[in-house]
């Protein structure tokens, strides 16, 4: 029950964070683009005035797997950075936090370039 | 002589014969209303070919080919190939006629590629320095996708006002003949803009020059739009085509119906998730010299103003705020070599 | 044709049709939370396998973006992103899919010059200004002794 539930608050909770984005993308002038860039700086900033973090405990995925999760990640990888390195930490923490996504992305994307090819679509 | 009226239009008084044209298409075009119109229809949009471009390259060689087999004719007859596409320093184009060697003028007028190389080749002919010429152009889904917006794979959503770049190309045969139909006139297009920026909604950007071009012809010639059977654009879409309509009220001039659109007839615009309709050089020259000529030869259009638009767009200047510049050419075409509409 | 940019930029308004944005809306909800709920299917399973809570929020992450190439490799996130727009966007699965895309896009340009140099043509913004971000608040949180 209480897996059951999880689900439902990350299916609800992440559909919201993406139906915003829609409605950004129809109703203003904002690109796609811009809108995911929008997203992850806000998630740093969201995440750094402590209420992402509150969001991800209640929502699991429904808040981590939206890009808003992406930015909140990079402030908890620096502020976690600075209390164990100090000052090197600052600009140690995004990165280090962020590589598994960005590293995944990239190494499976080169592996996918060799293997497959783009196609007409629909 | 070739003459002129008014300040933008050229009447052809010995009118060149398009003697004859082929067509080129793929999957999708040969699934729309008009797919049984293609000469050739390879349902690989790679055309046998390892990259886009070559695809295209392709396209535009075979239908060069296959329009001058329909001539009877060899690379060695035709005179001049006047020649362009979407692509930059237009590849489709450059490459796909390499081999032919024949006297080449590369041509950029966006989508309107169609209508401009006919208006140059038409004139060529009658000026007495081509026996024969050949006017041709392509644009390819796939190369016009990563050369203007986003690669094919990219999770992107189109907005209702997009078109879409037709997979295609259309090539005519032009010279000195009896075979109808005849080029009668041109009228060059005016650089035109009113300030669109919405680069997924071309339509609405090249209205303004459709508008002004159609405008100028019948200022020029006194003609009006009843003595037409049809006066089609080149890719407006739903969008362009009612702006056109609003835009030709303002000053007078009603085209009713026989105003249309050739990106409106490619595609089904139901079934097929074209948007706003179909674009590119290939959509406006493959219904030209697949439907529309076909249609003249058998005597269902005898005078027809075909105008093909282009937006001369560059993604350059319009990510530095620019708004996207457009062009429309005329090209008045006959069924009849003298007499009649002029 | 007397018109000026502001009036033209009216009739445009008029004639365009706007986005059906009642269905898109609810299609990125839909197809959005269907995401981030498998999403929480992977943290469990990954939990139930023995990780703590934080390595698995990782691990089904990147499970979600090998998902997302993998699709896009098969031609197919490009079509569902069709129907979902922002709930396939917003997702790391789009983040995944917009340096996919380029990668195989470009490939014919090269492995250096075209699917190694143009594969953030796409994502690049997300993270210079993400990091960027990140930086300035560690700053202010370093200077002010937030930490």
């Amino acid at each position: 029950m209480e897996t059951f539930w999880m689900m439902l608050k990350a299916f609800l909770v992440g559909g919201v964070i993406c139906a915003i984005g829609q409605i950004f993308i129809d109703y203003t002038k904002l690109t796609p683009a811009r809108i995911l860039t929008c997203y992850v700086v806000l998630g740093v900033v969201l995440g750094g005035i402590g209420l992402y973090p509150r969001l991800v405990e209640f929502a699991g995925a429904g808040a981590s797997v939206p890009l808003l999760g992406f930015g909140n990640t990079l402030a908890k990888g620096v502020r976690e950075a600075i209390q164990t390195d100090g000052l090197i930490g600052v600009l140690t923490g995004g990165f280090t936090a962020a590589a598994a996504g960005i590293a995944a992305a990239l190494f499976f994307s080169l592996l996918a370039a060799l293997i497959f090819k783009p196609k007409e679509k629909g | 002589m070739a003459q002129r009226r008014g300040r933008y239009t050229v009447v052809l008084d010995n009118p060149p014969s398009i003697r004859a044209a082929a067509t080129v298409g793929s999957k999708k075009e040969s699934e729309g209303p008009l797919g049984g119109m293609f000469d050739i229809i390879n349902k690989d949009s790679y055309f046998g070919q390892t990259s886009w471009e070559k695809a295209e390259s392709q396209m535009q060689s075979i239908a060069v080919s296959k329009a001058l087999e329909k001539a009877g004719l060899q690379n060695t007859d035709v005179d001049f190939i006047f020649a362009g596409d979407l692509l930059n320093q237009c590849i489709g184009s450059t490459y796909g006629l390499r081999e032919l060697g024949i006297p080449y003028v590369g041509l950029f007028g966006a989508c309107s590629t169609m209508a401009e190389s006919l208006c140059v080749a038409s004139t060529f002919i009658e000026g007495g320095v081509a026996q024969t010429a050949v006017a041709c152009t392509s644009s390819h889904f796939c190369t016009a996708e990563r050369q203007f917006r986003f690669p094919l794979e990219y999770g992107g959503q189109r907005t209702p006002t997009a078109q879409w770049t037709a997979t295609a190309s259309g090539a005519a045969v032009l010279q000195n003949g009896d075979v109808p139909p005849f080029v009668r006139a041109i009228t060059v297009g005016t650089i035109e803009d009113l300030g669109v920026t919405d680069a997924n909604n071309m339509g609405a950007a090249m209205a303004p020059a459709a508008a002004m071009t159609i405008k100028h012809f019948f200022e020029d010639t006194g003609k009006k739009p009843e003595e037409f059977d049809l006066i089609i654009t080149g890719d407006l879409g739903k969008v362009g085509s009612s702006l056109l309509a609003d835009l030709l009220r303002r000053d007078g001039i009603d085209l009713g119906d026989r105003q249309s659109d050739c990106g409106l007839l490619l595609y089904d615009m139901e079934k097929q998730d074209v948007h706003a309709g179909g674009s590119g050089c290939g959509c406006s020259a493959s219904v030209l010299c697949g439907h529309l000529l076909p249609q003249m030869r058998e005597g269902k259009l005898r005078n027809i103003l075909f105008i093909a638009t282009g937006a001369l767009m560059s993604p350059t200047v319009v990510q530095q705020g620019e708004s996207i510049a457009s062009i429309a050419h005329l090209v008045c075409l006959s069924t009849q070599k003298s007499g009649g509409v002029f | 044709m007397n018109l000026t940019k502001e009036e033209y930029n009216e009739m445009t308004k008029k004639a365009s049709p706007p986005s059906p944005a009642a269905k898109n809306i609810t299609m990125a909800f839909l197809i959005g939370g269907l995401i981030c709920a498998v999403g929480q299917v992977l943290i469990f399973a990954y939990q139930n396998a023995g990780m703590d809570s934080e390595l698995a929020a990782g691990a089904a992450s990147i499970t979600l973006v090998f998902l997302s190439v993998l699709l896009t490799g098969l031609n197919s996130y490009d079509n569902i992103a069709k129907v979902a727009g922002a709930g396939t966007l917003v997702p790391i699965t789009g983040f995944a899919n917009s340096v996919a895309a380029p990668a195989l896009e470009f490939k014919s340009e090269g492995f250096i010059l075209g699917l190694g140099a143009k594969m953030f043509i796409i994502a690049g913004p997300v993270i210079v200004y993400g990091v960027s971000a990140s930086i300035i608040y560690g700053l202010i949180v370093y200077l002010f002794g937030l930490y």
